[in-house]
């Protein structure tokens, strides 16, 4: 299974898999028209403290805890992927209690919202490995 | 293999789901009592508020039962079961036999003894579908409703029918909303909420009698009302179990294995009892997640795989008006704690590890610290100051975070 891995060594704290992330769920053509004046609520996040930066997004967990404690059926795994159905989803954040990575969060629109490998989106392939300048966040099995 | 599955809600699907991992042709029967495909009960107070439907609410997809090879028997109420026969003996007389049997019969509100209560004609529960339409149907625009109980399902029950412009008096014999899982400053920071919210309390107070339209209080204070709402708590269903000498305490008694004193039997979700592991009491934990995991756990060992579930703990993640609220675990020890007056965060540790933690408005990535209790993280091995403060996996050592997050093993 090919899954997102992050390499904290070569994280430059730079922020772009932030920006490649909001960007791939807008389905725009252009980043800058899209993210212009737009404070950006990414599914992949960094986090930085005296000089270590890293990236966390969803781990699709083997044991999917926000999967086994959403109260609406929402959030599932099919195909190894955990994905949310946004429109049951009514926003109680079970998900964000149970998730041990703190990978799921709210959104403005009624939903949670997390990282889904971008398979939603129009480009299909996890934009955050593309958009990341230093080789910090591939998409690769590692026989997990 | 013949599974017979007694309850029809999230235990039952989570018992489904695991034995079809591991048992693709054995019988399964499920029994419910009610007249529903499986949906999500604690949705039925957004139901009310109109952000969900009842098509929305289902809990798994139409195809489910069928996808699952599942016969799903509606309207049935198991009466009792013949453990020497192996037969769940049905209302109607009828009966179904079973290899494995799986008690997922939930819990059923608890009727407080008020005087005078049988005079009143508009008074309703709050847990099931069929308990949300039926006090639909009956408020009106300034209908007074009173809710007995400030707890998870009391206060649920206020926000949902909020919208309907009824006037919403609560009373509860605590002196805190949410006592079960709010401390005082926390509770009176959510009580505000409510209030601002036009949601009126009478804490530290009961009814001590009921006429047709009128709650009088121990202090003689008269509320009048139109509609009652009986929402002091809920008790698990446990008399299957009790009547045949199975071990029952306020719950039914399982192990980490999810089986009961009674061979071939096992139990899962809301009727149960089992080991909170952040107090390492039994404790009836009638949660969603848990009642999940513990139909998944009976269902792996019906269908022959060795599997345990001993990471139970209370744990809610609760909104009202707006404003969210998650707590797990317990609260002892000692204490962090920080707040800006709008958001409130404590934690509870001792002896190297995490015991419970609320948090008020800002709640963002408390699965860390749901996480830490769980596991029982020691503390030592991670910043703990900076884990307070900042929930994140900064906190932890460098050679978890690359275990975490680049899937490098130990």
């Amino acid at each position: 299974m090919k899954r997102v891995y992050v390499n904290e060594k070569w994280c430059l704290g730079c922020h772009l898999c932030e920006y490649y992330c909001a960007f791939a769920s807008t389905n725009e053509t252009d980043m800058a028209k899209a993210l212009k004046d737009k404070k950006i609520n990414p599914r992949i996040r960094i986090e930085s403290n005296e000089g270590i930066n890293f990236a966390v997004s969803c781990r699709h967990c083997e044991e999917p805890l926000c999967v086994k404690g959403c109260i609406t059926g929402a959030l599932s795994k099919n195909d190894g992927i955990i994905t949310i159905d946004r429109n049951r989803c009514i926003s109680c954040y079970t998900c964000i209690l149970c998730c041990p990575y703190g990978a799921v969060s709210p959104s403005e629109d009624g939903a949670v919202q997390k990282c889904e490998l971008c398979i939603k989106t129009n480009v299909g392939t996890p934009q955050c490995v593309k958009g990341c300048p230093n080789g910090a966040i591939v998409y690769e099995e590692r026989g997990e | 293999m013949k599974y017979v599955i007694i309850g029809n809600s999230t235990a039952a699907i989570g018992a489904v789901e695991a034995i079809r991992k591991n048992d693709k042709e054995g019988k399964i029967v499920i029994l419910s009592k009610e007249n529903h495909h499986v949906y999500s009960r604690p949705l039925i107070s957004y139901l009310l508020l109109g952000k969900t439907t009842e098509e929305k609410m289902k809990y798994r997809k139409d195809s489910f039962y069928t996808e699952n090879k599942c016969e799903l028997k509606l309207n049935k109420t198991a009466e009792r079961i013949d453990v020497e026969n192996k037969q769940v003996i049905l209302d109607d007389g009828s009966y179904e036999s079973y290899d494995k049997l799986l008690i997922a019969t939930g819990s059923s509100p608890f009727v407080p003894p008020i005087r005078g209560l049988d005079k009143v004609k508009n008074k309703y529960t709050f847990t099931t579908l069929d308990d949300a339409k039926a006090l639909e149907s009956v408020l009106n625009e300034n209908s007074r409703v009173l809710i007995v109980g400030a707890g998870l399902i009391g206060l649920k029950c206020a926000e949902g029918i909020s919208k309907k412009k009824v006037k919403i008096t609560c009373v509860d014999l605590s002196s805190r909303v949410l006592s079960s899982i709010l401390d005082d400053e926390s509770s009176e920071i959510v009580k505000k909420h409510l209030e601002n919210n036009n949601i009126s309390f009478y804490l530290e107070h009961q009814i001590t009698e009921l006429d047709e339209d009128i709650a009088v209080l121990d202090d003689n204070t008269k509320i009048p009302f139109d509609v009652l709402v009986l929402a002091v708590g809920v008790r698990p269903n446990v008399s299957l179990i009790k009547d045949i000498g199975g071990k029952t305490n306020r719950g039914i008694i399982i192990d980490e294995r999810c089986r009961t004193s009674i061979p071939d039997i096992y139990a899962a979700g809301d009727c149960c009892e089992s080991i909170d592991i952040s107090s390492e009491e039994a404790k009836v934990m009638a949660l969603l997640p848990n009642a999940y995991m513990q139909g998944e756990c009976a269902g792996m060992n019906m269908s022959g795989v060795d599997f345990v579930f001993d990471k139970a703990i209370p744990m809610n993640a609760i909104g009202f008006f707006g404003l969210h609220i998650i707590t797990a675990g317990t609260y002892s020890g000692d204490v962090y704690f920080e707040s800006d007056g709008k958001n409130y965060k404590k934690l509870f540790y001792s002896n190297n590890k995490l015991n419970g933690f609320i948090l008020v408005g800002n709640v963002e990535k408390a699965g860390i610290y749901t996480s830490l209790i769980r596991e029982k993280t020691p503390l030592d091995t991670l910043d703990f100051e900076l884990i307070c403060k900042i929930p994140g996996l900064m906190a932890f050592s460098k050679e978890t975070r690359a275990e975490k997050l680049g899937g490098v093993r130990k």
